[in-house]
């Protein structure tokens, strides 16, 4: 079956639907989405989207920049970082007004709080320049992507936009580069769809499912990342996965950094406040990577608590009148899934994969780029986690995400409302659903083979080991056999169940192959990069090497497998310094 | 430890009618029950189908009846129920697609009926609109919805009656007419001060039990109630 759209958008986070509002208005949009939109992972976001308002103290646009090109150790494109933080107020305020319920201020405006790594200049009494933290994460409690997720919803239901919910796509259709298409299975009945637009474009999220421990929804397996890798488009940057410092253990559930930012300590079986010893003026509220880097130099030094792998985040001091206010969300997952009480006790905690800084390389516009030279692929589109434009470089900030996600929803929907006036459907290549019936074709018809859990663990477990918050050479070697002796398992795998509808194994099944086709980028980047930069962190290469690798990483498959090649990063203001807080 | 699942299993291009299948499973105590599903499909049966994705209680994806009671699977743990012999059902009232998969077209039908967006009928400010914490702590639970169906699968009043909005639907109607910024309060309770309405709720609370972000719902409902008995007076 055929469907033809002016655009097709993928994904139904905040991405997706921040540029289903922007260009409804405008032209025909279906939005494609394996999950019902509100149930998206941008609804799991619970601690804030940043924007210098200045609501609660005096902040600056220029702050905010600042802070985010020092957070991404100095990798972030100095433009785009200056465009998203410039539009960012622009941006909440929008959201504001689309009915975003964020919570207030006593005087009635959007309420804002600190977070890792943001930070004002202020004067000590000798006149040295110092940053401290700012409050500058617009938030609503601890659920602000769940409350941002649902009013984007609510106003595509408004205006009436198309939404395939529960269709999984599987490829771009792609004619002499110019992308005209994809398809998807419609989960319900299994059945192969094409879809025909002028224009594609992806918010289909991040990568985190890789790892073992990890935050991330069953759904981020990185499907997007992975088809257009395999339609010929290259990745950028993905060696670099953020490995947020507080996930809830073992399992890797989010602690909100909000739980920093409100004045929660980190504590070592010694019940010593060890970020001391390596943020000193900025201490729980450092950015991401050093205070994973920190917590599990603590673990593997020994320090964990009972020596095991976690230390303990205390909220205590805090008292149950803030956590309830202020907290609410963690302060039940620590009741439901480690049964403690915050108010009594200290929750355990361990570094968590979480965020993709990589992904599908796009320009300041939201176009998707063909290679480092910065040509761009006619009807490609991508915006949010999926996509690199870079503006979180190395590390990304806490709540510069979510930011991300509607600031370039929105400008990538412009971008498209503009090309979709002189661009036009085209024909499509013959058969272009026919190398997915073929996959699924023998996917049906298999009787034995490979157990499909057994190669996803296995891929978990190593990637988490030895590709995850220090790496090495050897492991990162070992690793890439690992790779490819499961890609070659894959190939042969066993589909046990063989109905259409709701065929969710067929799903894992997909997405296990998108799995393994992204991981060998982040490994085989990792590899190469040796230097230690933002959450790429290499212990046989211990510095940042800005004369070598000041430079983004675009990967492309080829025959021969990936090979890599590089861009320079955009400087403007800001000139590599040391990263000290 | 060994758990024993007592599963509703229905595939519609195998089944005439749903049956009961048991799976004897060792898990952690620790363990989630959406974490005891997903062994028994990747072990046992890869056909087993449920929804899933956030895997901690903020997607709504995984609503089901667990011994009796609606809840989400990535929500209890194996060693919060005493008996190691648990019932999974998909949730009560809706058609099953399959397993414990149900169609929830008919609850987003019905979400839609009350508008469940912010219409504001002047024009916005360059700033944000200001809103007191007083008006914010109005609609501080009913923002907190995620959609999972676990209260409207569990209303008497809906499963005697189809036509009832049910109260995912008037919580929603509740977090708009609540809301200070709206302008459309009469319009939202055009839609639900109506037989097939507020009028079907009989204060039961069946869903305020069950609602896993804890949310009163039914108190939310009589406050609607009561907007409307103002507005007749
Ligand atoms: C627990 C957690 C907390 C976070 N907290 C914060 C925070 O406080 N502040 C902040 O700024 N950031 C935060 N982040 C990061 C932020 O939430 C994400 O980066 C952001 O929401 C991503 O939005 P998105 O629209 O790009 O993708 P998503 O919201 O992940 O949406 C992806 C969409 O793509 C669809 N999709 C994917 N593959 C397919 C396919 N094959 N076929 C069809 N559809 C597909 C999915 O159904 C989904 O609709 C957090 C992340 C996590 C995991
Ligand atoms: S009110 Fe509670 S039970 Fe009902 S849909 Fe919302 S979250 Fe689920
Ligand atoms: S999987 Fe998201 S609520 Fe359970």
């Amino acid at each position: 079956m055929i469907h033809k759209h002016d655009l097709i958008i993928v994904g139904a986070g905040l991405a997706g639907l921040r540029a289903a509002v922007e260009t409804s208005k405008y032209a025909d949009v279906g939005v494609i989405s394996k999950l019902f939109p509100t149930r998206s992972h941008s609804g799991a976001a619970q601690g804030g989207i940043a924007a210098a308002l200045g609501n609660e103290e005096h902040d600056t646009v220029e702050w905010h920049v600042f802070d985010s090109v020092k957070g991404s150790d100095y990798l972030g494109d100095q433009d785009a970082i200056e465009m998203m933080c410039g539009e960012a107020p622009d941006a909440i305020y929008e959201l504001e007004h689309l009915g975003v319920p964020f919570s207030r201020t006593k005087d009635g405006k959007i309420a804002q709080r600190q977070f890792g790594g943001h930070t004002k200049e202020i004067f000590d009494e000798n006149g040295n320049s110092k940053r401290i933290p700012v409050l500058r994460a617009c938030y609503s409690a601890d659920r602000t992507g769940h409350v941002i997720l649902h009013t984007l919803y609510e106003q595509c239901v408004k205006s009436n936009v198309r939404f395939y919910s529960e269709y999984f796509i599987l490829s771009l259709i792609m004619d002499e580069g110019v992308c005209k298409g994809l398809t998807a299975f419609n989960i319900r009945d299994g059945q192969i769809h094409t879809f025909h637009a002028k224009a594609v474009m992806f918010g289909t999220g991040g990568y985190g499912r890789a790892y073992r421990v990890t935050s991330n929804a069953y759904a981020n397996s990185g499907d997007g990342v992975a088809i257009a890798f395999r339609a010929g488009i290259p990745l950028e940057d993905m060696e670099f996965v953020q490995f947020h410092p507080t996930g809830l253990y073992p399992l890797g559930i989010l602690v909100t950094e909000g739980a920093r930012g409100e004045g929660g300590f980190l504590v070592n079986k010694d019940g010593e406040r060890f970020m001391k010893n390596y943020a000193p003026t900025v201490m729980e509220l450092a950015p991401r990577d050093m205070v994973t880097r920190s917590i599990q130099t603590e673990i593997n030094e020994g320090r964990g608590i009972d020596g095991k792998d976690f230390v303990n985040l205390d909220l205590t001091h805090l008292g149950e009148a803030k956590l309830k206010e202020r907290l609410p969300e963690i302060t039940g997952f620590a009741k439901t899934y480690a049964g403690i009480d915050p108010v009594k006790q200290p929750i355990p905690i361990l570094p968590t994969a979480h965020y993709s800084m990589g992904g599908i390389p796009t320009n300041l516009f939201g176009n998707v780029l063909a290679d480092e030279k910065g040509n761009i692929v006619k009807g490609f589109f991508a915006a949010g986690e999926c996509a690199c434009v870079s503006v979180h470089g190395a590390n990304r900030l806490g709540t510069n995400s979510l930011l991300d996600a509607v600031v370039h929803g929105r400008r990538t929907g412009k971008t498209i409302v503009k090309y979709l006036r002189d661009a036009e459907f085209g024909t499509l290549p013959a058969n272009a659903e026919e190398k997915d019936i073929e996959k699924f074709k023998k996917l049906y018809a298999t009787t034995s083979g490979e157990n499909a859990d057994k190669i996803r663990v296995r891929l978990k477990e190593e990637m988490t080991n030895k590709c995850g918050v220090f790496r090495n050479e050897k492991d990162l070697l070992s690793m890439l056999d690992t790779i490819h002796e499961l890609k070659e398992k894959y190939k042969n795998v066993h589909m046990m169940h063989k109905g259409k509808v709701f065929n969710t194994e067929l799903q894992e099944i997909i997405e296990l192959g998108n799995m393994l086709e992204y991981s060998d980028a982040i490994v085989t980047g990792a590899l190469a990069r040796q230097e230690c930069r933002g959450a790429h962190w290499r212990i046989d290469h211990p510095k940042r090497d800005d004369v070598n690798w000041l430079k983004h990483t675009i990967a492309f498959k080829t025959e021969k497998g990936i090979e890599l090649k590089y861009k320079p990063v955009k400087i403007l203001k800001y000139q590599p310094q040391e990263r000290k807080y | 430890m060994k758990v024993t699942l007592s599963i509703q299993r229905f595939d519609p291009e195998k089944d005439k009618k749903p049956y009961r299948k048991e799976y004897e499973i060792d898990v952690d105590p620790t363990f989630r029950i959406l974490d005891c599903l997903d062994k028994v499909k990747w072990d046992i049966d890869g056909g087993l189908t449920y929804r899933r994705s956030c895997s901690h209680g903020i997607c709504g994806s995984d609503a089901v009846m667990i011994n009796g009671k609606n809840m989400l699977a990535c929500q209890v743990l194996v060693q919060d129920f005493k008996k190691k012999y648990i019932k999974i059902d998909p949730l009560p009232s809706l058609p099953v697609i399959k397993d414990l998969v149900v169609d929830m077209d008919g609850f987003f039908a019905k979400y839609e009926v009350v508008k469940p967006y912010l219409i504001a009928k002047t024009q916005p400010p360059v700033k944000e609109r200001y809103q007191s914490q007083e008006d914010r702590a109005l609609i501080d639970e009913a923002v907190n919805c995620i959609l999972c169906g676990a209260c409207s699968a569990s209303c008497p009043s809906l499963w005697s009656n189809d036509a009832y909005l049910g109260p995912a639907a008037m919580l929603k109607a509740y977090r708009f007419v609540f809301d200070s910024r709206d302008d459309a309060q009469a319009e939202r309770l055009d839609v639900v001060d109506t037989p097939d309405g507020l009028w079907r709720c009989h204060t039961i609370f069946n869903c305020v039990e069950v609602c896993p972000k804890e949310i009163n719902i039914t108190w939310h409902l009589s406050q609607l109630k009561k907007k409307c008995a103002m507005r007749e007076l």
